[in-house]
C-alpha cells in the first residue's frame, strides 16, 4: 500500500500533505515543485474531503458498475485490412530519425 | 438583404436545393462572421481554403441533384474530435501542433452526408471543466454577456451556435459538457445514450462516460444532426448495434398523456430561484400540452458528483498516460533520461486542472486505496443508475428538471475553487453515470438577460422521444428565437 502520509480513507479526517503530493506527482509522472505542492495539497484535500461522503453509503451486496452496457469482449473476423500510413503516423513524432523514433538513453 | 447566417440548417438545406442560396456564399458568410467575432474566442482552428474547397464540391453535388441530409451545411467541431490533416489540440499545450492522421467516425458520418467542417472549437483542456476557463488558449466568452463564461467543456461549440457562427456543432459530454453550455448559451444541446455515437477518433477523457453530442439553434436541426452522427461503428467496441430511427420522425406529434417525472432531489437548496421559476413555468407549459407531471425520487442524486470525481479522474489518469512526449505531442527540451523526459514533458504540456485530475485518479487507483475509493464509487454508480431505472419502470416516461443550478457565472468567479466548479454539474452528471440520453433546451431568461435551460432525460435509446417532447415545447415558445446582442 502506498503511504501518502494520510490516515486511511473512511475516518472522515484524512489529509494529504505536501510530501504526499510530491509522491503522487511522481507516480503520475508529473513534476511539481515544493511551493506548488502546498497549493495543490489544499485543493486536493478539499476534493478528497468531499468524496469522503461515499464512505457512509451502504453498498453491501451492490454490484460495481464499470460500464453502462456491461463489458463484453467484441470479436471481429481476422481479415487483412488497411492500416494507417506509417509516414502519416510519423509526422507527429517530436524527434525521429528516418523511420525511427528517437528517445533518450534508457540503459547505459 | 436578410442575414443568411440566421437561417436554420433545415432552411439552408431547402434554399440550397431550390437554388436560392449557394453553399459557397453560405460558407463565406460564416467565415466573414467568424473573422468579425474573433473576440469570442470560440474557434481554435479555421482553414478557410479547405472550407471553400469543400463548399464547391458540395455545390456541384447540389447541382447534380444530390439529396444528402446535410449537403452543404457548415458544422463546427469541438477540438477533442480528430479531423485528418486539420490540427486537433484538445485545447492543450501538449497537443498544440498535433495533426491527426485520420478522422473520427462521427465527423466522417457528417461529411458523408454532405456537411462542411467549418473549423475546430475551443474547449476546456481535455474536456475537464465547466466554464471553458481551462483552455490553454484562453477563455471563451458568452455572447449574451462577454463577462460571463459560456459553460463547458464544449463552450466553443455552444458559442459558435449561439452567436450564429455555425448552424450546427459537435461537442462531447462526459459530465454535462454539452447540456450545461447549451443551457448557459440559450441553445439546444443533446447527449445521446452511451454507445449511440462512435467514440473512434474522439480523444478519450473518461471512456465509460464520454459521448459525442450536438448543438443547434432549434430542435428540428438538432434531430437532423443527431440522426447523422449516430450509429454502430466496428471501430468502437462500445458503440452499440441498435437501429437508429429517424430522430425527426416524431417531431410534431402531440405529447398528450406523456408522464413527465420531476425528481424532487433536483429542486433543492442551491437551485437559483430564477432558474426554478423558469423551470416551473416550462413544466406548466408542458402540462398545458397534455403531459402529466408526476413527482419522482432519485434518492442517490446527492452522491453523483462525488462518484463522478472518483471515476472520471481514475479513467482520465489512465487515458492521459499516453501523453509522454515520445510518439506525438509536446516533448520537453534539455532532458537527459527517459523518466525525466516524461515528467517534464507532461508538466509543461498539461494545465493545472488536468494535472489535478490525473493526481486524483492516480490516488484513488493506488494500491490500498482502490477498494475504498474506486470500487466503492462503481457500486454507488449502480445505485444511481438504479434510481433512474426504477423511476422509468414505475412512474414516468421522461424526466424533466433544470440543466444547471444557475445561469452563466462571471469569468473568474469559480476558477480558484475546483469543488465549487464541480458542483455546477450536479444535475447533468447522474445522466452520464447512468448512460442515458439527455438534452437541454432554452426555457427562459433571468433578470440579467442570461438564458436558462430545461433538461429532459430519457430511457436508453429514446432520443426520438426527448426530441419530440422538446419540439412540442419549443413550438409553443419563442426562447430559441432570441438572439444575443452581437446581432
Amino acid at each position: 500500500m502506498f503511504n501518502y502520509l494520510t490516515t486511511f480513507p473512511g475516518n472522515g479526517q484524512h489529509m494529504i500533505n505536501e510530501d504526499g503530493v510530491l509522491k503522487l506527482a511522481r507516480l503520475a509522472r508529473l513534476k511539481i515543485d515544493k511551493a506548488a505542492s502546498i497549493a495543490a495539497a489544499a485543493k486536493l484535500n478539499s476534493i478528497l474531503g468531499y468524496v469522503e461522503q461515499l464512505m457512509k453509503v451502504n453498498v453491501e451486496g451492490v454490484e460495481p458498475m464499470s460500464h453502462v452496457h456491461g463489458s463484453t469482449n467484441v470479436y471481429r473476423a481476422d481479415e487483412v485490412r488497411p492500416s494507417p500510413n506509417p509516414d502519416a503516423m510519423l509526422q507527429n513524432v517530436p524527434d525521429s530519425s528516418g523511420r525511427f523514433v528517437r528517445v533518450p538513453i534508457i540503459v547505459e | 438583404m436578410s442575414d443568411i447566417t440566421l437561417l436554420t440548417a433545415s432552411e439552408m438545406v431547402s434554399q440550397m436545393r431550390a437554388g436560392q442560396l449557394s453553399c459557397k456564399e453560405l460558407c463565406q458568410a460564416f467565415l466573414n462572421k467568424l473573422e468579425k467575432q474573433k473576440g469570442l474566442n470560440s474557434f481554435l482552428t479555421i482553414a478557410p481554403e479547405k472550407v471553400l474547397a469543400r463548399a464547391e464540391e458540395a455545390q456541384a453535388k447540389i447541382k447534380a441533384g444530390s439529396k444528402e441530409a446535410l449537403l452543404g451545411i457548415p458544422v463546427a467541431v469541438k477540438d477533442m474530435i480528430l479531423t485528418k490533416d486539420l490540427k486537433t489540440t484538445c485545447a492543450s499545450k501538449i497537443l498544440e501542433n498535433f495533426i491527426p492522421p485520420y478522422t473520427a467516425t462521427c465527423v466522417n458520418n457528417l461529411e458523408s452526408r454532405g456537411a462542411v467542417v467549418l473549423g475546430k472549437t475551443n474547449m476546456d483542456e481535455f474536456a475537464m471543466g465547466s466554464s471553458n476557463e481551462n483552455s490553454a488558449f484562453g477563455s471563451v466568452k458568452n455572447p449574451w454577456n462577454p463577462e460571463c463564461v459560456p459553460g463547458g467543456s464544449s463552450g466553443g461549440s455552444a458559442v459558435a451556435v449561439a452567436a450564429r457562427l455555425a448552424p450546427l456543432a459537435l461537442g462531447t459530454d462526459t459530465g454535462g459538457s454539452v447540456r450545461q453550455p447549451a443551457s448557459f448559451c440559450g441553445i439546444a444541446g443533446m447527449k445521446p445514450t452511451y454507445g449511440r455515437v462512435s467514440r473512434y477518433g474522439v480523444v478519450a477523457f473518461a471512456s465509460s462516460l464520454d459521448q459525442v453530442g450536438g448543438f443547434a439553434t432549434n430542435v428540428r436541426d438538432l434531430a437532423l444532426l443527431m440522426s447523422a452522427v449516430s450509429g454502430h461503428d466496428p471501430m468502437d467496441s462500445t458503440s452499440v448495434k441498435v437501429d437508429v430511427p429517424d430522430f425527426s420522425a416524431l417531431l410534431g406529434q402531440d405529447i398528450k398523456g406523456l408522464r413527465l417525472g420531476m425528481p424532487k432531489e433536483y429542486f433543492i437548496e442551491g437551485l437559483s430561484s430564477e432558474v426554478k421559476a423558469c423551470i416551473e413555468a416550462a413544466l406548466k407549459q408542458l402540462e398545458k400540452l397534455g403531459a402529466k407531471l408526476v413527482e419522482v425520487s432519485l434518492p442517490n442524486t446527492e452522491l453523483a458528483v462525488a462518484t463522478y470525481y472518483i471515476l472520471a479522474p481514475a479513467e482520465a489518469s489512465s487515458n492521459l498516460a499516453r501523453y509522454d512526449g515520445i510518439r506525438y505531442g509536446h516533448r520537453a527540451k534539455g532532458t537527459h533520461e527517459l523518466e525525466e523526459l516524461y515528467e517534464v514533458s507532461r508538466s509543461e504540456g498539461f494545465g493545472e486542472e488536468v494535472k489535478r485530475r490525473i493526481m486524483i485518479g492516480t490516488y484513488v487507483l493506488s494500491s490500498g486505496y482502490f477498494d475504498a475509493y474506486y470500487l466503492r464509487a462503481q457500486k454507488v454508480r449502480t445505485l444511481i443508475a438504479n434510481d433512474f431505472r426504477t423511476a422509468f419502470a414505475k412512474h414516468c416516461d421522461l424526466i424533466v428538471c433544470p440543466t444547471a443550478p444557475t445561469t452563466a457565472f462571471k469569468i473568474g468567479e469559480k476558477s480558484s475553487d475546483p469543488l465549487a466548479m464541480y458542483l455546477n454539474d450536479i444535475f447533468t452528471i447522474p445522466v452520464n453515470l447512468a448512460g442515458l440520453p439527455g438534452m437541454s433546451i432554452p426555457c427562459g431568461f433571468d433578470q440579467k438577460g442570461l438564458p436558462v435551460g430545461l433538461q429532459l432525460i430519457g430511457k436508453p435509446w429514446d432520443e426520438a422521444g426527448l426530441l419530440k417532447t422538446a419540439y412540442a415545447y419549443e413550438s409553443e415558445t419563442d426562447w430559441h428565437k432570441r438572439l444575443p446582442k452581437i446581432h
